[in-house]
């Protein structure tokens, strides 16, 4: 009897393939990997949003050797409006400044939705062009990175932290980042 | 409702006429050769907001914004290697519509080429076997095989 080898290799070809879609499928291909991670933060000073209650940041902000964040945001964008409650708990919290980067808005709309939804940034820059967000990889707000006290990139998450994200994605690894020092 | 369909109508005859052009009059460049460049580099571009689509073909604010950027570059004297190497350094391979060879996508570059070629020595060692197999019919039966046969075809009858 010869063996059965060759017959059973298209299977295994097709268990193969077949295994590395099922995992392709379940990946979100919404979420594009930053090509900024362990980069550091590009270099911007960005001037406050035009009457708003906090001034604007630059790079020097994020150096100062304490973990930070850089929340992408604008009064456009509908998940933003969902995340901002989780943002404000996260800033009230008082363990990381928390930056708002306003992505391509205007100051009279910012100042409103900041007004109407409460403003807890620790510095709010006004990126009217989104050359500044464009230099962060910016593709869709809101985002949020997580940038170490050397001001290092280390974390992006894309889309809105909502639900458990927060206490269970976003604060262990900021309390991560925060123990490995710097 | 005729008046309706009549203009439904033209609509559907003067719509392929004027296809859906993302790049504005007013992003481009006065001199031809670098607003063709652009052009080059643009359609080899992802638009992240829709993916599918290069910046040259996407209406998306955020492709606006980056076929300003190329353009900006290009007049600013850059290579088109360098403008592309600029986007990519912000928003890596993924930018690319067209994925660079290199170690991480070998098996999307020379997968294709391996399956065919299984596939082609598959059918090789196939035509063999058939060409090389000796014929069965050939042998005869042995005393024991035309006994069973017989009887087979004695039960059969009617």
């Amino acid at each position: 009897m010869k063996s059965r080898l060759p017959y059973l290799l298209p299977l295994g070809l097709f268990l193969v393939l077949a295994l590395y879609f099922a995992v392709g499928l379940t990946k979100d291909p919404k979420i594009i990997p930053s090509a900024l991670i362990d980069k550091p933060a590009p270099e911007f000073t960005l001037p406050p949003v035009a009457g708003g209650k906090t001034p604007g940041f630059a790079t020097a902000d994020l150096k100062k050797g304490q973990v930070s964040i850089v929340n992408v945001f604008a009064s456009w964008c509908v998940p933003c409006r969902a995340e901002h409650p989780e943002i404000n708990k996260l800033a009230k919290m008082g363990i990381v400044p928390v930056y708002g980067l306003n992505y391509k808005d205007t100051p009279q709309a910012a100042r409103a939705w900041l007004n109407q939804l409460g403003d807890n940034y620790t510095a709010t820059g006004a990126d009217e062009s989104g050359r500044v967000g464009i230099d962060w990889g910016v593709y869709g707000v809101p985002e949020t990175f997580i940038v170490d006290g050397t001001g290092r990139i280390r974390f992006k998450h894309v889309g809105p932290i909502v639900g458990d994200k927060l206490e269970k994605e976003i604060l262990p690894l900021i309390r991560q980042i925060q123990g490995t020092g710097k | 409702m005729i008046r309706a369909m009549v203009f439904v109508a033209l609509l559907l005859a003067v719509l392929p006429l004027s296809p859906a052009r993302a790049v504005n009059p007013d992003e481009m460049l006065t001199d031809p050769a670098l607003e063709h460049r652009a052009r080059v580099i643009s359609k080899d571009l992802r638009c992240l907001v829709c993916q599918n689509q290069s910046i040259d073909d996407s209406d998306a604010g955020l492709a606006k914004d980056l076929r300003v950027l190329v353009r900006e570059r290009l007049k600013a004297g850059d290579s088109n290697e360098q403008v592309i190497d600029y986007v990519v350094a912000r928003y890596g391979d993924f930018v690319l519509l067209k994925p660079p060879v290199k170690a991480s996508t070998l098996v999307l570059w020379a997968g294709p080429a391996v399956v065919a070629l299984f596939g082609i020595l598959a059918l090789i060692l196939f035509y063999r076997r058939r060409r090389t197999a000796s014929p069965v019919a050939a042998q005869p039966l042995s005393a024991e095989e035309r006994a069973r046969l017989n009887k087979l075809l004695e039960g059969d009858a009617p």
